[in-house]
Parts: structure tokens; sequence; C-alpha cells
């Protein structure tokens, strides 16, 4: 039996590659028209490598042949947030400051994609530097969410989830500070998962806010994202905020979930991420996912974490803080945008950075850039930054104490489904509060997964399921996710990516 | 440049005030890579080919901590009797300049690696205390060079082109509380601090500490106080003074500057100023200002440094001799007066002596060389006399050669004009010039008879047992054979002709 | 918390090195006041015995071995380069003093 080329989840492609029914050319040709029969209307690519992708999965392809596989997804084709940098390949973060700028190194994590012999089709969308939730702010246009163009596809990471919930490419990269991987895959109908800080290296990720970044698998399933997490990740020399520590077993974990028993477990569901603010649909497909925990033998209790509800707050001072240093070395001399300014004769070197800072980079990043600086500036130090850092001690203790009492707990990944296009975007507070749910566990540095929970009765729009572990137990993510995923894949037949709209001129 | 400035003469200034010292010294490492990449650190490669993603401070890459730059930066603050901290982390000093690629500069803020040090300086025979507030680790900045205008100084150029190979070579910012208590001795005081670092660094193995090639750069802040006062003036600051000379120099130079602007009623700008060696003055750099908000805070993508106490102490195991001890013992077995001591140390050549006796030259001779031609020559070029390019080894070969009787005194000397013409090595400078001592006794009789035969007078006086009447038969051998005998032998033939 | 002004932005935009147009202060300093505000609540909610966290992982002592990687080729180094002469980087001439 043959495997649909595009729609095939990536464990499909990988046993179908195994078996000899299909090539990797022939997945990442079929990727690479869908992208063309699509992606006119989505913009989930900044950048297109159809040429180094078939090069790439011919490769693959003799390997196969050759009976030395790299690994499980060799041939698989993955898509890669443009915030990652690649030898070559355009790496803009979504900025016109870093327009045309070619990488001359692979991040870890890339480097690590080429040795597992996955082609990379090309770069995701995303809003500039990773700020925002929707990719709005990407420089280069909005990423449409394929459920609805005229809705926003989450953020940052909107190239990515769209990429994958639009069947061009099975798997992608994401990156996550606030929940840019949870939150896109969420209202996509899509999975995400931010690793443990430091469970995949960073090296390589042109950081946002580095004590808070992570990379991490957007999949269509809770398998496909395990056996892409366990390809990324592990203990890199070359960050040295990375755990050096092999990884738990993730792909284990996914398969005895997928089994969909679990007696054991306890379950808490998180008292602060629930309620106000929330969208009934969204706590309806909510209280239905922890009924179906309940089901498969899960034990639930409620769990108060009291210090969450100053997640945001916190996030938004530390997140700038480290932002706005890491963004001074866009300056335009050593590469990127150089803008001269107008009307200055022979301009000075900082003339010439300030020119292309305000040219170069957006609103958003501007306001965070100018938030940060603020943050840090002389008399401010310890009543900003110093004071988020000691709320994140408080935000890390309330897991501590929930990790002793429950294994997991879980909460709607976003507060509400996609909304329009350009609804929220001069309204910086009300943008802010999509990562409500997924801020916690930035900041506390522990993992998290998004599944999808089904889609919400007001607007028939996708809703999505958070599950975060205690630190370096990804694999209970895994096990819970898939338990889940394959109850609800029951109940609607198949996967909820089925009920989606077909993209006209989506037809292949 | 400001030829305006009042200089007050230095004893007035003496009158009037108490100086006040604090010396910030940066130390580039010898490690094979750099601070925080695999990059290497060796001089004089070609532009931007030891660089890489982190150094070049490309998006996305990331620092990790050279292990052995953190071991010297232990050994240096355990030599200078400093604590070490039990935990400390680095921080970002965020500010623009296009020499340093990320626009910060990984450094260390609050919580250096070694603090609360001392080390004591002798100045003619006198000990003061200098004590060390902390010793940090942090990185150097890539070079520009700075192209049109009429200099090719930074001001009036056209436009800079960088090269980033310098970009991130460690360094240890060793940095003095202030120091007072000096009196006339603070440019002494300032030179002998940063002398006896070097000696220290050197010791310790972890730098080339070569002034001249700014491995090792010291940044003078003075200020002055009315006699008596107790309290700190203001302060300026002195940047990148690059000899023990200029040191002290400079800091004479500013005593004697902020003296005569007090000494007018007006006030001293905090500010930095910049050393100029060809005129010996400073001038005014940047002003502190708004943009000194660094907006320190710590480095995210690095993890704590938390030195435990056992490797502590395996450092403290691998350091040299306390260098008091160590000029004691000496001291001792060189057998030097107090005063020749001091004298030496005070040169700035207790190092190069004790080289010079380990490579097997009598302690005395050494001394000899270094405190008298060297000094002087050092002193007449403006130079450090550890950077004259006259090493060690070749000051031991040369008194070796005058030992075996192959150079007299004055041979020697012109070897030593031959190595600071980098003619080559004393061996074959001797070769080149044709130096050598003529030991060939029938030519020396037949000067000797020549000598007397043309004095007449002399030779007499001599038969008469006026023996001091020699020198000028002597002297006049010594002229015949172009300086190339042995003087002592000479006399011994003129005596034994006129016995 | 102190409201942020208009000026106070200019300063900041200053540091940050932006050249920020008139209509961008006037739109930005508002919305900074609005985020200041929001965020101002958690200043009361740590007390002083709380350690603050960088890391949200215990780790200390990360070495790398002193230990020469292959680098970049200054080829590859100036190669994003807006402007490269002599094998180096070519900046606008440099206002002020190193630091
Ligand atoms: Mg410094
Ligand atoms: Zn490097």
């Amino acid at each position: 039996m043959s495997i649909d080329l595009t729609r095939a989840s990536a464990d499909e492609m990988a046993r179908a590659l195994a078996a000899g029914e299909t090539t990797s050319v022939e997945l990442t040709r079929a990727a690479l028209d869908a992208i063309a029969a699509v992606d006119g209307l989505v913009h989930a690519y900044l950048h297109v490598d159809a040429e180094g992708a078939l090069a790439q999965a011919a490769e693959s392809d003799a390997r196969r042949a050759a009976g030395t596989p790299a690994s499980a997804l060799d041939g698989v084709p993955v898509a890669v947030k443009d915030v990652l940098a690649t030898t070559g390949l355009p790496t803009t973060c979504g900025s016109k400051i870093l327009e045309g700028w070619l990488p001359p190194y692979d991040a870890t994590v890339v480097t690590r994609l080429k040795a597992a012999g996955l082609p990379i089709l090309g770069k995701t969308n995303m809003d500039e530097f990773a700020m925002g939730s929707s990719t709005e702010h990407s420089a280069y246009g909005p990423t449409h969410n394929p459920w609805d163009l005229e809705r926003i596809p989450g953020g940052s990471g909107g190239g990515s989830a769209a990429a994958v919930a639009s069947f061009q490419a099975p798997l992608a990269l994401g990156t996550d500070t606030g929940g840019s991987i949870r939150q896109p895959g969420a209202v996509t109908g899509t999975v995400g998962v931010k690793p443990t800080y430091g469970g995949v290296s960073r090296y390589g990720l042109v950081a946002m806010a580095n004590s808070l970044d992570q990379v991490g698998p957007v999949t269509r399933t809770v398998l496909d994202a395990a056996l892409l997490h366990e390809i990324i990740g592990g203990h890199d020399p070359l960050d040295s905020t990375s755990v050096d520590q092999p990884l738990p077993p993730l792909v284990e974990a996914a398969r005895q979930g997928a089994a969909g028993d679990l007696s054991g477990l306890k379950v808490g569901v998180v008292t602060e991420l629930s309620g106000e603010g929330y969208q009934p649909g969204v706590l309806a497909r909510f209280n239905e996912s922890v009924e179906l925990l309940v089901q498969a033998g899960a034990e639930v209790v409620e769990v108060s974490c009291p210090n969450f509800v100053h997640a945001l707050a916190t996030y938004y001072l530390v997140m700038p803080c480290e932002a706005s240093s890491n963004l001074a070395k866009f300056d335009a001399m050593r590469y990127g945008l150089r803008v001269l300014p107008e009307g200055v004769e022979s301009p000075s070197a900082e003339e010439v950075m300030r020119a292309t800072r305000d040219a170069g980079f957006g609103d958003e990043v501007k306001r965070r850039i100018i938030l940060g600086t603020y943050a840090l500036s002389s008399g401010y130090y310890d009543a900003y930054y110093g004071t988020a850092q000691r709320v994140r001690t408080l935000i890390s203790r309330d897991f501590e104490a929930a990790f002793e009492k429950v294994d997991v707990l879980v909460s709607p990944t976003s507060p509400t489904t996609a909304f329009k296009l350009g609804e929220k975007l001069d309204d910086p507070l009300a943008m802010y509060l999509n990562d409500l749910a997924t801020i916690p566990a930035n900041l506390a540095g522990v993992p998290g997964i998004s599944v999808p929970s089904g889609l919400a009765d007001e607007d028939g729009l996708p809703t999505g399921f958070q599950v975060l572990a205690p630190a370096l137990a990804d694999d209970r993510l895994y096990r819970v996710g898939a338990a889940l995923e394959a109850a609800l894949e029951k109940q609607w037949g198949g996967p909820l990516l089925d009920k989606a709209p077909t993209l006209e001129g989506a037809a292949r | 440049m400001s030829a305006t400035e009042t200089l007050v003469p230095f004893d007035d200034v003496l009158a009037a005030y108490d100086p006040a010292l604090g010396l910030e010294v940066h130390v580039e490492l010898s490690t094979a890579t750099k601070m925080f990449c695999g990059c290497p650190t060796g001089f004089g490669a070609e532009p931007n080919t030891q660089v890489c993603p982190t150094c070049l401070g490309l998006p996305g890459a990331m620092p990790a901590v050279n292990r052995v730059a953190v071991e010297s930066a232990i050994r240096i603050g355990l030599a200078l009797n400093c604590e070490i901290a039990e935990w400390c982390r680095f921080a970002r000093k965020n500010y623009f300049y296009p020499d340093m690629p990320k626009n910060f500069q990984t450094s260390q803020y609050d919580e250096p690696i070694a603090f609360e040090g001392f080390m004591d300086v002798e100045v003619d025979g006198e000990t003061f205390r200098v004590e060390i507030e902390r010793a940090h680790m942090e990185e150097d900045t890539g070079k520009s060079l700075h192209v049109g205008g009429s200099t090719g100084r930074i001001h009036g150029a056209d436009y800079s082109l960088v090269d980033y190979n310098r970009a991130g070579i460690p360094l240890i910012e060793i940095v003095t509380k202030p120091i007072t208590g000096m009196g006339e001795k603070a440019p002494a005081v300032a030179r002998a601090y940063v002398q006896q670092l070097r000696e220290l660094i050197v010791a310790l193995g972890v730098s080339e500490a070569r002034m001249d090639q700014g491995n090792l750069r010291a940044d003078v802040n003075l200020s002055l106080a009315p006699k008596g006062s107790g309290v700190l003036g203001t302060r300026t600051e002195t940047k990148n003074v690059n000899s023990f000379r200029s040191v002290e120099r400079a800091v004479r130079y500013e005593m004697q500057r902020h003296a005569g602007i007090l000494g007018s009623g007006g006030s001293i700008l905090q500010e930095t100023r910049h050393w100029h060696e060809d005129t010996g003055v400073t001038t005014s750099g940047r002003e502190k200002s708004d943009a000194d908000d660094y907006r320190y805070f710590p480095e995210p993508d690095l993890v704590p440094v938390a030195p435990t106490r056992e490797w502590v102490e395996e450092l403290r195991a691998t350091l040299p001799e306390n260098p008091t001890q160590k000029r004691a013992r000496l001291q001792a077995d060189w057998g030097f007066s107090d005063m020749e001591m001091r004298d030496t140390v005070g040169a700035g050549a207790f190092g190069l002596v004790e080289a010079t006796v380990a490579a097997g030259c009598p302690p005395q001779a050494a001394r000899k060389w270094w405190l008298g031609e060297m000094a002087r020559r050092a002193n007449d070029s403006g130079t450090d006399i550890a950077d004259l390019g006259v090493t060690p080894l070749d000051v031991a070969r040369v008194q070796a050669l005058v030992d075996e009787g192959s150079l007299n005194d004055k041979l020697a000397r012109q070897v030593f004009d031959g190595l600071l013409a980098g003619e080559g090595t004393p061996d074959e400078i001797v070769a080149s010039r044709g130096l050598a001592i003529v030991s060939d006794e029938g030519a020396l009789n037949a000067a000797v008879d020549e000598a007397i035969a043309a004095n007449p007078d002399v030779a007499d006086k001599i038969r008469d047992g006026k023996h001091a009447a020699a020198g000028a038969l002597i002297g006049a051998v010594m002229k015949q054979m172009r300086g190339q005998a042995d003087a002592a032998r000479v006399r011994e033939l003129v005596l034994e002709k006129l016995a | 918390m102190p409201e942020i002004t208009r000026d106070e932005v200019a300063h900041l935009a200053n540091l940050a090195r932006i050249d920020l147009s008139d209509d961008e202060l006037d739109h930005l300093a508002p919305q900074l006041s609005v985020i200041l505000e929001s965020v101002a609540s958690i200043s009361e909610v740590a007390g002083a015995d709380v350690p603050p966290t960088s890391h949200p992982l215990p780790l200390t002592n990360v070495f790398r071995e002193d230990v020469v990687r292959p680098g970049l080729s200054a080829e590859e180094a100036l190669a994003g380069a807006p402007a490269s002469e002599e094998q180096r980087f070519m900046v606008p001439r440099i206002l002020g003093d190193e630091q």
C-alpha cells in the first residue's frame, strides 16, 4: 500500500522509505510541488531551496540503496525556521536588517538534521527576531493560517506550523521563547514541543532571550515530534547551557502512550491557567481532553501555581533585557543591511548604525529594544531585571511543588483560537496575552507540548492542549501527548487536519 | 594638542597636594585559543584569519569558556594574595563600538573571580603595599586601521578597516584600590608596581607580558587632594600607557597638570586621557557621560564559574616562589649589597639579571652589564630595558667571551652595539666585526717594542719604578691593536721588558 | 514605577543607537508606559531573600579545553560584509574613543 506523499506522517514516510515503497527524491519533490501549489496563499516559507533539497534527497536515496541509512528519518524532508543559521541559505530572522545574509556556518540542530539525512526544504517565516505571537511582525509579510487564510497562524513560528499544517512539509523546526512553538501548534492544529531548556543546542539559533529560547519539533503527530526531537537533541559542547546528559527515550514513550494506557499517571490541572480570559470553545475542548485522560486511567487533580499570574510580567522584563543586548550586534558593520542617513555627508559609523537600525528593525523589535534598554539602564537593573529573575525563582518553586504532587501539569495551550490578521497588531498588551499559558514553562525551563484538542464551537478553529513535565522528563510529554492524540483521533475518526479546508490550488 | 596646559613644578605639587593613584592593568593571556572560542591567538597572522562565528559576533554563535584562561586568572589572583570567588559569573558590558563584534564585551562586573589582594612594591628600599581590588576575566576587541586624514589616527580619518583577529583574546584586568601615602614617590611607585606585576605574570608563565607588544597595558588613574585632607580628589584615567618609563612619566605629568588646574581655581574633569609617548603629554579623551551606562547584566549564554577549593589549592601548588622571598634568597645567593639589589630592582632588571645568571653569567657581571651598559642605552633610546632587544642569553654569552679572554670590556660594548643593530648573535657579531682579542704573542711583543721605542722618556720613568706611567704605553699599544688586545697582558709585557 | 516620557524614549533610543522619527517617538512613549505599568505588578512579589534565577538548571563550571578549532577563512568571514578592503571590514569613520 502506498502512502500519500504529502499527507502521510513522517513516521509513515520513513517506513515507506525503509520498505522501498518510495524515495526521498519523490517525497522531497512532492513537498516542493505542494509549496509551489499553496504557498502563494499561505506564505509559510521565506526561502525554498529546491535544488539543495533534491540533491540531499538523492544522496539519501543512495544511502538507502547501499543499506546504510543515516537515521530512521533519513530522506524525510524538513523545513527550518529562519532564525536558525544554515550555511549558504538566506537566514533573515524575518528582519530587513538581515536581508540576504548567508551564514558561513550551520546551527548545531541543522548540522544534526544534515547528519541524519533529512533534506532541508527551506526556511520558514516568523515574527521578526521571533518577537510576536502572530507572524504578522515578519518584515516579509504575514503567514496565513491554513484553516482560515484571513487569520494568524500563531507566532513567532507561524511559518513552521503553517507549513506542516498545509502539508508543505512533514516536519519543521521551531523555536520557543514564550510559546512560539506551542501556540502556533494550537492555532493550526499541529503538534509542537518545547524541550527542557538545555535539552537541545541553541548554537546557531539567533537569540531573542537566551535564558528562555529553545529549539523544538513542529509536526503533525506526537510520534513524529519524538523522532525529530531525538535527532536534534542531546549535549552540544558549543552551547555551554546545554545539558550533558542523554535524552530520555522519547520515541519509546510516544509509542507506549499511543497504546492508550495512562494508569498510575497523576495529572494536575493548573488552576491559574484556565477560566477568565479563555475562550469557551477552548475550555470545552480542554475539559473533554482531561476527561479522556481520566478514561485512559490517569488520576486528575487540580493544582494551584499561585505565582503563574506573574509570569507574563516577568517575561516582559527578562526577555526585552536580553533581547536589547542580543540585537546590538546588528549594526551595519560586519553583515546585513547598511543604510546611510539621508542628507549627511560622510556619515560616521555611529550615524550609520542609527540609520540602519531605524530602517532595519520593525516596530515590535524597536519596542522591545527600548524597553530592555530602559530596564537595564542605570538605576533600574535591580528594580526590573533583578526583580524579574527573583520572580522566576518563585515560578520554578511553584513547578517543583506541583511536581511533587503530580507527574504532569495540563492547561489549554492558548487562551483563544486564531484571531484575524491585523486585529491586535497595534495593541501589544492584547498580543502578549496569547502566551499566558505557555510562558511559565520557559521561565522555569521545563518542557511542554501542545497537542491538537479539537475545534472550538464558536468558530470551528483548532484548539490546543498543553502538557508540562519536570525538567529533563520530556518523555512524559510524549507518553501523555500520544495517549491523548490516540483517544481523540479515535473519536474524530482520523487526524484533526483532515477537517481542514482544502486550499484552493492545493489539489495534486 | 593642548600646548596650553600649565604645569606646576613637581616639588610645588608635593608641597600642596597628596597624590592618589589607581592602576588598571590588562594582561593578555598566552593561551592557545581565545577566551570564548577555539580560534588561535598567535600574533602577526593575516587579517581576519583567526576568526570564527563566535568571535566575529555572527548571529546565533555562542561563547564557551577557555579552561586554561580561568586557571590563569585564578593563579594570578592567588599570586596577588587575592581571595578566589566560590561562585562568580560573566556579565555583558553593553556599548557600541565597531571594534567590538557583539557590541557588548563579555567581562565580569560585580562578581570578579579574584578580589581583595595585595602586592608589596619596593621603591628605593621602602615597601609600599598596593591593595588589589579585583582581578577579572574579559575579552579583547578587534583592531582598527584608520584610513585617510593626515595622521592615520582616529580623528579626521575617512573610514576605518577592522581586523578581528584580536577580538576575543583573553584578558585579565587587575585593578588596584586607591594608593595613597606615596608623596614624591608616586610616579616611582606606579612604575615599580607595573614592573613587579610584569615579573609576576612572567614568572607565572601566563603571558608574554610585553608592554611594547600590548600584552600588558596600563591605565593610570590619578587624583590630587589638598595636603593632609585625607580625601580623594577627582581623577583622570590615562589610557594605554605602553612602557614602564611612560607610566612614571604619565603620573608625574598628570600630577603637575592637575596642580596647574586646581591652583588656578579650576576643577578636574573626570575623563579619560591619552598619553603621547613622543611629546610626553596627555590629552583629553572621552568625558565620563551617559554613554557609560553599560547596562551590565549576567551573560545568559554562560553558566557560573564556581572553582572548588580543591581546584584552587591545586593551582596554588603551581605558583612560583613569592617575589619578596625570592628577592631575599637571590640577593644572598648573588652576594649583592642592599644598595646593589635596590638599584637592580629599581631599574626593572631583576628578572633580567636572574635570567642572565641562570644562563651561566657571574652575578656581579650580570648586574654590571644590565645596570651600567643596558640601562644607559635604554635611557638614551627612551625604551624599557626589557624591550631593548638584547636578551639575558646574549649578555651571558658576551660575558663568557670576556671570561675566556676573547673579548675585553671595550670590545664587549661593540658586541652590544651589534646586538642593538640586529646584526645577529654575539658570536656572529664578533666574527663579522672582527672583534676577537689578538692573543698572538709575537704581534703583541712587536707592538710593545714599537711603543717603547716611540716613547723613550715614558719608558725611562717606568724603568725608574714609576709603574703608574705604564698607562700611556698600554694606551699606545691598544690603539695600535685597534683595541683588540688584552690590556692586562699588555701591561705585563711592558713591565717585564722595562724591569 | 515611573511613567516613561517622550524625552526618555529619545534618550533610550540614543543609547540603543536607533534613529527614531518624531512620529515613532510619539507612538512609542505611551505604549511603553502601558507595558511598564502592567509589568510593575511584580515589583513587590519576590522578597530580597529570594535568589535570582538566571539559568533554569543549576549548571556550573562548563569549560572548553584550550585546543584550537578550525574557524572561518577570511573570505568566509568577509562574505557578508557591507564593504571590505585589504581583507578587513570597511566601516565608516569612527567618532569617539574606545572605552
Ligand atoms: Mg575592562
Ligand atoms: Zn573565534
